[in-house]
């Protein structure tokens, strides 16, 4: 239950909060905050469920890298739970080689303090706007501390404070807003890098890892990133895939369905599974458990025939209700449907045959027009 | 047989009962299966008798298509834990073995085409909800007298017959193994809050085989059929290929439609009365 309520806060407005946002919340703070789990995924890559959205953790000797934050009032929780896996790992490592005489510092210092200080938090990848996957950002953005950017190493003396934020940029749209208007979120919690290409890639290896962010256009909203782990072979793939409900569709904010659609191939299109279409690259979703390619591709084909159905009925020229009664979704109903909450199936319909019917012509002008003479 | 486990209480110990020192009996060696009336391995469209489907099964299976099974996702799985034992598939059970104690820490369980199934017999837990899923999924055991109680989740989605006929990633599986000499009786209790409105029960008996080696089953995805890229196959509610295909198999055995849909209904006796009205109900005059 807890699971459905996180994900549903997904679709709640980012500026006002209404009475929807404010239920998820309560139930988000209801939950036990204090069990967040930390999943080992592949390599470097961990997985934190009951922060509200999944969080992506990247962490080993070059620091910390979050693909997302959580809802607001978890982000102590996140922190805690990034430091107890950086203990854990530190617990992990192999003890330090004996040295020779020649070496010019011994080994005892470092037998004594075992655990050395852990690294920052040195990014924070944002997959989309919704404050279950932000609502971290300025909390644990501070607590950071990033590589320095582009050309400034050194020069800048508070260039490296706090982690780097990074999302597409309609993300920064979403969550700013222009000189002198209210924006929807503290300053501290904005992305402090965006990119408005297809995808971007950090400069350099994390902890083992080359790291793409892919750009999905219109899908859960207009500023969808799937985060690919090119070496733990990891995609955290946002709330374009979650495995808890019939995919939140924000229309209201440039999501699609054929957006989803897409996101979801485009993501069969880098999996590679290891044994039998099993394991080999796993994906976080947005929320609910981990998963591998099969898993996806379940997804994708659900949504893609229950895509089919509406976009048929349609061309026969079915409205909206009756795309509803027909039950288009009957036999997935059981596993992915809701009838309450804040994304229920009927929504979901609504959503998708509305990103799907033909956009109504828009209206003539009013008023004289002249006729041209004959 | 089956009421006998369901009712498990009369002939053995409960589970509270169980002794989990106890050793069982060796299950390990190759066992074939001895073909008999509820094994027939492949499947026909629209057999759903016998299965406690609800209608969500039903709608999908009625959805479904093999072509589906062309897709490149979809190429190259095996079968998973829920139906493997009822193919027409060899099993091989190995063991592991603490090399101090010499106690099995776990059996392996192997069919054709499938992956290895663990079933770890050291007390661990099971994996939290939000841990992956597996074709085999996670399997602990435990000895109830010579009975060998398996019980497995984490299973992802699957087939519980290849006519369409799905069972959920919320399933939950009991297994029962019971071996009599060079027979050995393996029985499934499923339970799928999703697709199922009852526990499915089925039982398939193997007689071991020294001369058996199942075969390797080597697997490439290949481009099986030229079609767009993202186009799922399904039939489309409405059309007429909606209903033929799995309304053959009714008409060609001669059982009344609101029969083969009777789910749960049709594994007791008593829909034998249902389906001699409807024949007769459906037998032309003369």
């Amino acid at each position: 239950m807890r699971t459905i309520l996180l994900a549903c806060a997904a679709i709640a407005p980012l500026a006002a909060a209404p009475m929807i946002a404010q239920q998820n919340r309560a139930a988000a703070k209801v939950a036990p905050a204090d069990d967040i789990e930390i999943l080992h995924v592949h390599g470097s890559i961990y997985m934190l469920a009951g922060a509200g959205g999944n969080i992506t953790v990247s962490a080993g000797k070059d620091g910390v890298l979050l693909v997302d934050t959580g809802l607001a009032e978890n982000a102590d929780m996140v922190l805690a739970a990034v430091q107890r896996l950086q203990r854990q790992l530190q617990v992990k490592e192999q003890p330090v080689d004996l040295h020779w005489g020649a070496e010019t510092r011994g080994t005892l210092q470092s037998s004594l303090n075992p655990i050395g200080p852990a690294k920052p938090i040195r990014y924070i990848v944002n997959t989309h706007a919704h404050p279950d996957h932000v609502g971290g950002n300025e909390r644990i953005a501070k607590a950071g501390r990033t590589f320095t950017g582009g050309n400034v190493a050194g020069d800048i003396a508070d260039a490296g404070q706090g982690a780097a934020i990074i999302a597409y940029e309609t993300v920064l749209n979403r969550m700013s807003a222009p000189t002198g208007a209210l924006a929807a979120t503290p300053e501290g919690a904005w992305p402090t890098d965006t990119f408005h290409q297809e995808s971007m890639k950090l400069s350099h290896f994390f902890n083992g890892d080359a790291v793409q962010i892919v750009h999905v256009p219109d899908g859960h909203t207009d500023g969808d990133s799937i985060v690919y782990f090119r070496g733990s072979d990891v995609i955290a793939a946002g709330d374009l895939f979650v495995m808890t409900t019939y995919p939140v569709i924000d229309v209201e904010r440039g999501g699609t369905i054929n957006g989803i659609i897409d996101g979801l191939n485009k993501m069969l299109d880098i999996v590679i599974p290891e044994f039998r279409m099993e394991g080999g690259t796993m994906v976080v979703p947005g929320h609910g458990r981990m998963s591998d390619g099969a898993d996806l591709a379940y997804y994708r084909d659900m949504v893609t025939i229950i895509r089919d159905r509406i976009q048929t009925m349609i061309k026969q020229g079915k409205t909206l209700e009756q795309v509803k009664a027909a039950k288009v979704t009957g036999d997935y109903d059981p596993r992915w449907g809701a009838t309450s909450g804040a994304w229920t199936t009927e929504k979901f319909i609504d959503a998708a045959y509305k990103t799907l019917a033909p956009k109504s012509a828009p209206p003539k002008p009013t008023g004289t027009t002249k006729k041209k003479s004959q | 047989m089956l009421v006998g486990v369901s009712s498990g209480a009369q002939q053995y110990p409960s589970d509270e009962e169980v002794n989990t020192q106890a050793t069982g009996v060796d299950l390990s060696g190759e066992w074939t299966p001895v073909r008999e009336e509820d094994n027939t391995g492949n499947t026909e469209l629209g057999d759903w008798v016998g299965i406690p489907m609800n209608e969500a099964a039903r709608l999908r299976a009625m959805a479904w298509v093999a072509s589906i099974q062309t897709l490149p996702e979809w190429q190259c799985r095996p079968h998973a834990v829920s139906y493997i034992s009822r193919g027409p598939s060899q099993l091989r059970i190995s063991k592991e073995v603490d090399p101090v104690s010499r106690t099995v820490t776990a059996w392996h369980m192997e069919w054709l085409r499938s992956i290895d199934k663990p079933v770890y017999m050291d007390g661990r837990r099971h994996p939290s909800e939000n841990a992956p899923h597996t074709w085999g999924g996670f399997s602990t055991g435990q000895w109830i007298g010579d009975m060998l109680k398996i019980t497995t989740t984490h299973i992802k989605e699957e087939y519980l017959k290849r006519d369409g006929v799905f069972h959920s990633d919320r399933i939950k599986v009991n297994q029962f193994l019971i071996r009599r000499g060079n027979y050995l009786t393996y029985i499934l209790v499923e339970y799928d809050p999703v697709y199922l409105t009852e526990p499915l029960i089925r039982s398939t008996e193997y007689v071991i085989d020294p001369h058996q080696n199942i075969p390797p089953y080597p697997c490439n995805v290949v481009e099986e059929v030229d079609r767009p890229k993202g186009i799922v196959p399904h039939n489309m509610p409405g059309t007429a290929q909606y209903y033929a295909d799995v309304k053959d198999f009714a008409t060609r055995y001669n059982i009344p439609w609101d029969v083969v849909t009777a789910g749960a209904e049709t594994m007791y006796p008593e829909i034998q009365a249902k389906i001699a009205a409807g024949r007769a109900k459906n037998a032309p005059a003369r």
